[in-house]
């Protein structure tokens, strides 16, 4: 009787405790309304699972106690009911699968026209690369890369020279604007992660990976690095900052482009061949 | 043994099958050496792995209160965060490889094969006693990386490099990966040593009588686990190998061109993707490996201690192959945001909740045995109900991470702690502890303590619960895992100190309750009431030797002859609620068996 009552109550009191905790997700801030739904039906349909099995357990354990003049019931299989329960269980997978690869294809699906700017991870902080004027971000190579340029772009690219670099762990961008995030690591793995975003992806050394996004809403968003890198992981924290269209271009006028950080350290000729090709084009 | 004591049990009137295998000599221990140390025979192996296996468990238990005083009260115990990073990284390896893995097939594995399927020993006891020694030296090897400068490693117990072995990670750039890494090789050949004689057992060492589809599910899992567990610890061991050429030699295998620290290391060309592929390779697998003995086992203590077979025998059956099998094709769902190709999200996402199926059918199936069943609630079907529980949580957690799209907002935060400690953590472990309860009788011939057995229950079931339920609800505020400091998101819809000391308290009070258990066994083997022959009227062969404990050779004389499955329970008829396996047909000739 006893573990009947515990067993309802280890099962109700999930429940309970999922109603009513005070710890849940963060208002949503991007496009990703999918996953988010995702997940509230995944909730419904194992909800009901885990309640049924455990009041049925519950049940069991009530209903069928020891007793020492009863025999249990003596029957091996039962094929009707083994299969009905595989049919539910199978129909219930492929409710919960199908949706979820639709968000899926969405996620992988980058719109066309979506902004292209970089994410820079490293021991144990971030750096961000917009594209300038040109709309293009310059081909980067790890080799490069030295104090005059942190990003390596490559200085016969005639793309790299308006790419505006923010060497800081704040970025803002502008709300509604559909942003395709190039991820790149110098060092080891890290992982580009607003949980009011609800979208990440490792940022792998040696490739550039990407997710793309679009911010609903403005505000002040915390960054967290999602993937152990190193005894600094935990600090490697930043902003990003979802501004209305005034702001943006107010702090977009404050940042540097490359060329002008180079002059800033007296490291013009660097670009020359670039600036040249540049003026071709 | 000669082989024509048999001939006058073939002339009985219950057909039985002929003897396949030729009986086997076994070696008779001369010396202290040879009868306590170097022993051949199987269960004294068993037990000096599990002994092993549990005894740097305590370090990987002792590691977890050290984090959760970090994460909850950080401070009191003063760390910095290299040293939590290497706690993480010791406990994950130690409970999953060296405790876990090594308990349920070196230890359960030894113990229970031969005896329940009917053999003298393993197939080659020799191999199995170097086998135990190899295991004993890895965990000597592991344990030495704490003493090393720099200490052992920090990586994660993934090990992904870059990270791994460059200087950015707690023993990266010293001995700790090193040792690690060897360790791990030295164990995955410890184990092959081992798994090749569990599987060889099992096919060919089988008694008279005893076909696969007669075996208990407990030597199904096993061995499907064993399986497994040669199929994919080679993926771990060229892993491992590959890591240590590019960290001593300067290879590239997994090294990309990197700049550390604002210096350019001479690595180029390498892909750590590559690594995360191999790992999860045998990390996926892994996961059954220490699932399936469970599965095995939970079901044998439901149908012995519910008086009724278990339900679906050989659906049940199929479920561990078919998961056995599906569990190499779904090893990328790990890397859903790994930056793998994208595209691979569609298939490893399908292969993942197809799995959900045949796991669903074995978790009706137990409860299904419980139905209409005669429930006796000891000690260990306690913890078989604890499990179920336990493991439909867990299970159902999985298909919220195992929908890739689901699992992007997800992975890599609390979520996943809890969702694997409930499924491969506490899940297992609440078997392990219902198994030792029954068949502590077996090992010892004598009962543990039953009062003291409950309280340990209680503390642990309710303690591991209240441990890992609410952490989801971090994991969906977005708090990521592997943080040393208490993290107060500047966004985070509610605080959550008071959560963090609440589960850092119930961990403590859970890991001392094992205490009072290990206090249980020890007082218990000298003093506990005496259990006698089979106690719990089970079916199975282990419980019909002549001597208990069984002694060298299990079976005395004569070994038993099987005419029926490990189920036969409340059959009706039978003037007993119980028919053993070795009970001929003409014995109970009322009894209406179905299946035999
Ligand atoms: C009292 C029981 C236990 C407690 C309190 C505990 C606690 C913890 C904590 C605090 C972490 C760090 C989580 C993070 O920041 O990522 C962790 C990680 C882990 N635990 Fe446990 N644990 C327990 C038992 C187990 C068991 C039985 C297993 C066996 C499967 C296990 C396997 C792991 C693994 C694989 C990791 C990941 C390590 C990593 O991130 O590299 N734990 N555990
Ligand atoms: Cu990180
Ligand atoms: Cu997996």
């Amino acid at each position: 009787m006893i573990v009947a009552v515990l067993v309802v109550l280890v099962t109700l009191g999930s429940v309970a405790f999922h109603m009513w905790s005070p710890w849940w997700w963060s208002e949503i801030a991007s496009n990703w309304v999918g996953m988010d739904d995702t997940i509230i039906l995944t909730f419904w349909i194992t909800g009901a699972v885990f309640v049924a099995i455990g009041l049925f357990m519950a049940y069991c354990i009530w209903k069928y106690k020891y007793n020492k003049d009863k025999r249990a019931d003596y029957e091996p299989e039962n094929s009707k009911l083994e299969w009905a329960l595989t049919i539910i269980t199978t129909i219930g997978v492929i409710a919960l699968l199908a949706p979820g690869l639709i968000v899926w294809k969405n996620f992988v699906t980058v719109p066309k026209g979506a902004y292209e700017i970089e994410v820079v991870g490293q021991q144990w902080y971030w750096m961000y690369r917009l594209p300038g004027k040109d709309g293009v971000l310059g081909t980067t190579d790890i080799k490069n890369i030295n104090d005059d340029n942190p990003f390596g772009l490559n200085t016969d690219d005639p793309h790299s020279v308006d790419d505006i670099l923010i060497d800081a762990d704040d970025l803002h961008i502008l709300k509604d604007q559909t942003l395709k995030l190039n991820l790149r690591a110098l060092d080891v793995l890290h992982d580009f992660y607003v949980p009011q975003f609800r979208a990440k992806m490792d940022m792998v050394p040696g490739m550039i990976t990407y997710y793309w996004f679009t911010p609903i809403k403005t505000g002040t968003f915390e960054i967290l690095c999602a993937e152990y890198c190193g005894t600094g992981h935990y600090s490697m924290l930043g902003y990003v900052i979802v501004d209305e269209e005034e702001d943006y271009n107010e702090w977009l006028s404050e940042q540097m482009t490359f060329e002008e950080t180079l002059a800033s350290n007296g490291k013009s000729d660097l670009i020359k061949i670039a600036l040249n090709k540049k003026n071709d084009l | 043994m000669a082989a024509d004591s048999y001939d006058d049990v073939a002339k009985n009137k219950d057909s039985i099958p002929s003897l396949e295998v030729p009986p086997q000599d076994l070696y008779h221990a001369k010396s202290w050496w040879t009868k306590y140390i170097f022993c051949q025979d199987a269960k004294v192996i068993g037990i000096q792995y599990a002994l092993t296996a549990v005894a740097i468990g305590m370090v990987g238990l002792v590691s977890s209160w050290l984090m959760r005083m970090q994460i909850a009260f950080p401070g009191v115990i003063p760390m910095e965060a290299g040293a939590y990073y290497q706690l993480v990284t010791m406990h994950g390896m130690i409970m999953v490889v060296y405790l876990l893995t090594a308990l349920f097939l070196g230890g359960f594995g030894n113990f229970l094969i031969p005896l329940m399927v009917g053999a003298r020993d393993m197939v080659f006891p020799y191999v199995n006693m170097v086998s135990f020694w190899v295991f004993f030296l890895a965990v000597i090897i592991l344990a030495a990386s704490y003493f090393v400068p720099g200490g052992p490693t920090g990586a994660g117990w993934t090990l992904y490099p870059p990270q791994a072995i460059t200087s950015g990670t707690p023993g990266g750039d010293g001995l700790g990966i090193v040792l690690m890494l060897v360790s791990l090789a030295v164990f995955v050949i410890g184990f092959t040593m081992g798994g090749l004689n569990y599987v060889i057992t099992i096919l060919q060492a089988r008694t008279r009588g005893m076909t696969l589809m007669r075996l208990p599910l407990t030597v199904w899992g096993i061995f499907t686990a064993t399986v497994l567990a040669l199929f994919a610890f080679p993926a771990l061991f060229v892993a491992g190998i590959m890591m240590t050429l590019d960290n001593m030699l300067g290879t590239s295998f997994f090294m990309p061109a990197i700049v550390e620290f604002g210096e350019r290391l001479t690595y180029d060309g390498g892909s750590p993707i590559l690594f995360q592929h191999l790992f999860w390779f045998f990390g996926h697998p892994e996961v059954y490996i220490v699932a399936l003995p469970a599965f095995g086992i939970v079901s044998d203590l439901i149908s012995v201690h519910a008086r009724k077979n278990i339900f679906g025998y050989r659906m049940m059956v199929w479920a561990i192959v078919v998961i056995g099998a599906l569990s190499f094709i779904v090893w990328a769902h790990h890397m859903y945001v790994a930056g793998m190709n994208p595209w691979f999200g569609f298939f490893f996402a399908t292969t993942t909740l197809i799995i959900a199926v045949p796991t669903a059918i074995k978790v009706y199936n137990w409860v299904l045995t419980l139905w209409r069943g005669n429930i006796k609630l000891t000690i260990p079907m306690l913890f078989a109900i604890a499990f179920i529980i336990t493991f439909v949580n867990g299970g159902l957690t999985g298909l919220f991470l195992g929908n890739v799209a689901v699992d992007v907002p997800l992975s890599d935060t609390y979520f996943v702690v809890a969702h694997f400690h409930m499924v491969m953590g506490i899940a297992p472990v609440l078997v392990i502890l219902g198994s030792i309860y029954h068949w502590f009788p077996l090992i010892t011939g004598r009962f543990l303590n039953e009062r003291l057995g409950r309280i340990h229950f209680w503390v642990t079931f309710i303690g591991s619960y209240s441990i890992y339920f609410p952490m989801h609800y971090l994991g969906f505020m977005g708090v990521t895992r592997r943080y040393f400091e208490v993290f107060e998101g500047d966004n985070f819809t509610y605080s959550i100190i008071g959560i963090n000391q609440f589960i850092t308290v119930a961990a403590l009070i859970t890991g001392a309750v094992q205490f009072l258990f290990f206090y249980n066994i020890i007082v218990s083997s000298k003093f506990g009431k005496k259990a006698g022959k089979n106690p719990w009227k089970a079916c199975s062969l282990e419980w019909q030797t002549p001597d208990v404990p069984p002694t060298h050779g299990n079976f005395g004389k004569e070994l038993p002859v099987v005419y029926r499955w490990a189920y036969d329970y409340s059959v009706p008829g039978a003037d007993k609620d119980y028919i053993t396996q070795d009970t001929p047909p003409s014995a109970v000739a009322n009894a209406k068996a179905e299946q035999t």
